[in-house]
């Protein structure tokens, strides 16, 4: 296979002279095509969204009604279903790990980043495929393995981790605490660390890709914003995932060969350990120095996708394209510097506190200006709702909600009432879980024609879309009342205790809106599947968008594009320029050849781009010359 | 047979869905409204985020007013009524926020919704709103966050001196209460002497311990300042007293503090809610296993000359199980005889 050597333009040349003929295994299995890739992480996600959906029903159920009798289950649970019908408690704090892990690592980093990242920046950046297509099949692979670790865990007999998706130590270093510190426990940080290098191995190839394999006249400041989304993300991951493997390596240490990092003064099971000295407040640092950045790598890729989503249907350009870029770098850099706001009461020096609550508080600045960009470029466009916009104003929607909920929990004066209450499962669910969750549905709806050929059906896309919208209003807005109320997390059940012993009908309609909003996610599964087959098939430009993937030929082949990769000449975002006849742009058109719209600065840029162009042919002509 | 007409019911249902489907895409294919840029389904798309909006907005304000005495808890300590007071302001004003890009949000939609003869506005750029829209929030958070923090400082600040102290231990299922008695100072605890009969490891050894007592409840007067010192002995916990506005984790190897003052006893917030059940409550809020959701004690704040009553007749722990004491020092023991 030759994609590996198709790093540059002069190679692309020769690269088509020859075909490849793709067997079974190198097409779809062991793929070295970003395209493919991009595809096998977005099943896998899909798979695993599933898997992380189903868990969160089998706790609601719990939760809402805490006295059916869930003898049905046995089938699928066995034992954890106790003998008097209920689920098994130590089993409902493995269904909330595993819920947590999966959404956060397996659906929202790998299914979202993965997918997008992979499939989107050679196509938007002109390139024939990433920087090293081997290492990206190796980026999935490994989290193909570590996704196949995690699975079993889910079976084994002591029960996958159930310490919760921050596995603090010592709970989770001490088997003798809770059995999914066992063997699930191990596994769990086994598959952690095959899916850090996943990330890894991906990330470098996304920056590599974006800085080194951009095509002629993709500036920076002409990169659409989903790339620069992609690009800053994977810095993102690429300096916080290995503080994270270095948090697991440690507790490893800890749970295997009898260290004190994070273990100190413990008398458990009837004896005292030996261990002394270490520090659990040390692995809430280095947990949260990724588990903030975390939040971003999971958020950034929805953002840039709605950017683009929502210029492309408002048929305007995106209001403050440059500040969008700076509010993100902001994002990106306060981002590796707010972890401790999670530790306002973990025993950390209070100074420390104050210092983190104010840190946390600037970073609600870039955020703001995102929405209210985003509310700019809706204004006076025209709107067309194709299920991706939907989906990116539903982004916008909990972005706001959840946003904002955040300056209460970032002060750390009111953090402390709200502290592992509902109120902060109802804010992360809503800013990071749903929101980044609604970018990966509107890049699937706006890309399928490129990833398939064929178009997804938009009403049924219309009834997922008012469903899941409404659904997971209705899951999460009455967490606030019941966090506020000081509803602590992770209960198996609130009846103990005096305070907390109310509000079962509104904890029974969240569940019945759960198990509704998950139900609805069927109609997108056959929406998905059913159009890759069958759906109508897609135009070269469905949406009539300017960006460079719709160039290429409907489905495009290895190397995305016959012949020479388009050349770039104006940003993204031309669209409804006035004075041109259609109301876009492609980037791929001259400025010279728009004269009637161009802005008094471009056609000052005319000049120098005739200037290059006809150099370029010049150079072309000659090229071709010697090769004949 | 019930679960057989059911999957017959199911099956039926998806058959008719199916077919609803099928039928309406090819009307659309037949319409040629499958090629347009925006079909009629735009305008029912637009309407409905006008509908959500009030449906949504509405379900929302109504929940909130109805059922406001339910979620917000009464406040019992001093500190408690900084905090709640930040978090109503702290709600006003990303309230109206929250209302007015909604409102932006959903009617936009409406009110620029597609048409074929109009064009968007080629809108790019503004530094003057970036701007405008960047210092307004800054200059909002700047007050959020140093009100914040002045309240922080005042309740993270050292416990004042005369602050009666009270011990939580944290431990798999439950906390262990213990006060220093008599001298007002918690006598040494090392954990390598936890035993069935010593659970809270204190090392009766040391003079400070002997007049230490255990109680099942936490009891603490009113008014005056209360020094809760946390530590845990096994895993994670923390220590939630929602009514006084007060967690802190209790943490292995790292003992943590929070220090309060209560401002109504128990029987005045019984006769202002008009419930004689109401107890203080404490719960962990810390993931810590099976049990986590039963770790309950009850606090009962009281007037102070109840609380100095109360203090003298309490047992220490001593007096409780003199077996502690076995293999002590004689003169230790006597000391613990003669109190």
């Amino acid at each position: 296979m030759a994609t590996a050597s198709v790093a540059t333009h002069d190679t692309a040349h020769d690269h088509h002279d020859h075909e490849h003929h793709d067997n079974f295994v190198t097409k779809y299995i062991f793929s070295t095509d970003h395209k493919m890739i991009g595809k096998q992480f977005l099943i896998t996600g899909i798979f695993w969204a599933l898997i992380g959906g189903l868990l969160s029903v089998l706790f609601r159920l719990q939760l809402g009604f805490p006295d059916m009798n869930l003898e049905w289950l046995r089938p699928l649970l066995g034992g954890w279903i106790t003998e008097t019908g209920q689920l098994d408690q130590t089993f409902y704090l493995a269904l909330v790990t595993m819920h947590g892990t999966i959404m956060v690592f397996f659906v929202l980093t790998a299914g979202l980043s993965g997918t997008f990242s992979n499939f989107l920046i050679p196509l938007q950046i002109g390139a024939r495929d990433m920087a090293s297509g081997f290492m990206n099949m190796l980026s999935y692979w490994f989290f193909f393995v570590s996704s196949v670790i995690m699975f079993i865990s889910l079976f084994i007999k002591t029960g996958p981790a159930g310490g919760g998706w921050v596995v603090y130590p010592p709970l989770s270093a001490l088997e003798q605490a809770i059995p999914g510190s066992g063997l699930g426990m191990t596994l769990w940080l086994v598959a952690m660390t095959f899916f850090i290098a996943s990330s890894l191995l991906g990330g470098i190839n996304y920056i590599t890709t974006v800085i080194n394999l951009r095509t002629k006249g993709m500036s920076f400041s002409r990169l659409p914003l989903t790339i620069w989304a992609f690009f800053l993300t994977a810095v993102i991951g690429l300096l916080s995932f290995p503080v994270l493997f270095a948090a697991a390596l440690l507790l490893v240490f800890d749970r295997s060969f009898g260290t004190s990092f994070y273990l100190s003064d413990i008398y458990i099971g009837g004896e005292a350990l030996p261990n002394t000295g270490g520090s659990p407040v040390l692995y809430q640092h280095l947990f949260w120095f990724l588990g903030h950045p975390e939040v971003y790598i999971v958020l950034l890729p929805a953002l840039g996708i709605t950017s683009e989503v929502i210029a492309t249907n408002s048929r305007k350009p995106i209001f403050g394209y440059k500040a969008m870029i700076i509010s993100m770098l902001g994002i990106t850099i306060l981002s590796f510097i707010v972890w401790a706001h999670h530790m306002f009461v973990s025993g950390m020096n209070p100074f420390l506190g104050s210092i983190f609550m104010f840190l946390t508080l600037i970073i609600a600045i870039p955020s703001a200006v995102k929405v209210f960009n985003y509310l700019t470029t809706l204004w006076r466009g025209n709107l067309i709702f194709t299920p991706a916009m939907l989906f990116s104003i539903g982004l916008v929607s909990f972005f706001i909600s959840g946003g904002l909920t955040g300056i209460f929990l970032g002060n750390s004066a009111i953090d402390i009432q709200l502290h592992d209450t509902y109120f902060v499962v109802a804010h992360f669910h809503l800013v990071m879980g749903s929101a980044s969750f609604f970018g990966l549905v509107a890049g699937v709806y706006h890309w399928f024609p490129k990833m398939f050929g064929r178009m997804m059906d938009a009403r049924l896309g219309y009834v997922h879309f008012w469903l899941t919208f409404v659904g997971v209003y209705m899951v999460f807005f009455p967490m606030h009342y019941i966090g506020i109320a000081g509803f602590p997390r992770r209960y198996y059940s609130w009846t103990g205790f005096e305070f907390s012993n109310m509000y079962t009908d509104l904890n029974m309609f969240v569940s019945v809106a759960a198990i509704i909003t998950f139900a609805a996610q069927f109609i997108f599964l056959f929406n998905f599947f059913y159009s890759m087959y069958r759906g109508r098939k897609a135009s070269s430009n469905p949406w009539r968008s300017t960006t460079l993937e719709w160039t290429t030929p409907i489905v495009p082949g290895h190397g995305n594009w016959p012949g020479e990769i388009p050349t770039v000449y104006r940003w993204p975002y031309d669209y409804s320029k006035p004075g041109a006849e259609e109301d876009f742009i492609p980037q791929t058109v001259p400025l010279s050849a728009t004269p009637e719209s161009n802005l008094p600065h471009e056609q000052e840029q005319v000049k120098t781009e005739m200037e290059i162009i006809k150099d370029e042919s010049e150079a072309l002509i000659a090229n071709e010359a010697k090769e004949s | 047979m019930y679960g057989f007409l059911i999957a017959v019911g199911v099956v039926l249902l998806l058959s008719i869905v199916w077919m609803v489907y099928r039928i309406q895409t090819l009307v659309s294919v037949v319409k040629g409204s499958d090629k347009k840029i925006a079909s009629g389904s735009n305008k029912v798309n637009a309407f409905l985020f006008l509908v959500f909006l009030v449906a949504v907005g509405g379900l929302m304000f109504w929940y909130s007013i109805k059922e406001f005495d339910n979620y917000q808890l009464p406040i019992a300590s001093e500190h408690g009524v900084v905090t709640d007071r930040l978090f109503w302001i702290t709600m006003a004003v990303t309230g109206v926020i929250f209302i007015i890009t909604h409102i932006l949000l959903f009617i936009f939609p409406y009110k620029y919704q597609y048409r074929e003869d109009r064009k968007a506005s080629f809108y790019p750029e503004n530094n003057k709103l970036e701007v405008i829209w960047t210092t307004v929030p800054a200059l909002v958070l700047t007050v959020l966050v140093i009100t914040g923090w002045m309240a922080w400082s005042d309740i993270t600040a050292p416990a004042p001196e005369n602050a009666h102290v009270v011990e939580l231990m944290g431990y798999q299922f439950a906390w262990d209460i213990r006060y220093p008695g008599q001298d007002k100072v918690l006598g040494d605890n090392d954990y390598r002497l936890t035993t069935a009969i010593n659970p809270m490891g204190i090392d009766f050894t040391d003079q400070k311990s002997v007049d230490d007592f255990p109680s099942p409840k936490v009891v603490i007067p009113k008014g005056e300042p209360v020094l809760f010192k946390i530590r845990a002995r096994d895993v994670l916990h923390s220590v939630f007293a929602p009514h006084m506005r007060l967690k802190m984790d209790a943490v292995p190897g790292m003992p943590t503090r929070f220090w309060f003052v209560p401002n109504k006893t128990t029987a005045e917030m019984r006769a202002e809610l008009k419930n004689p059940d109401f107890n203080y409550e404490i719960a962990c809020t810390e993931i810590c296993g099976r049990g986590h959701n039963s770790m309950r004690r009850v606090i009962e704040v009281v007037e102070p000359a109840e609380y100095q009553k109360w203090l003298t007749e309490q047992k220490t722990f001593l007096q409780m199980n003199p077996a502690l004491a076995d293999g002590i020092e004689v003169e230790v023991k006597e000391v613990a005889e003669i109190q």
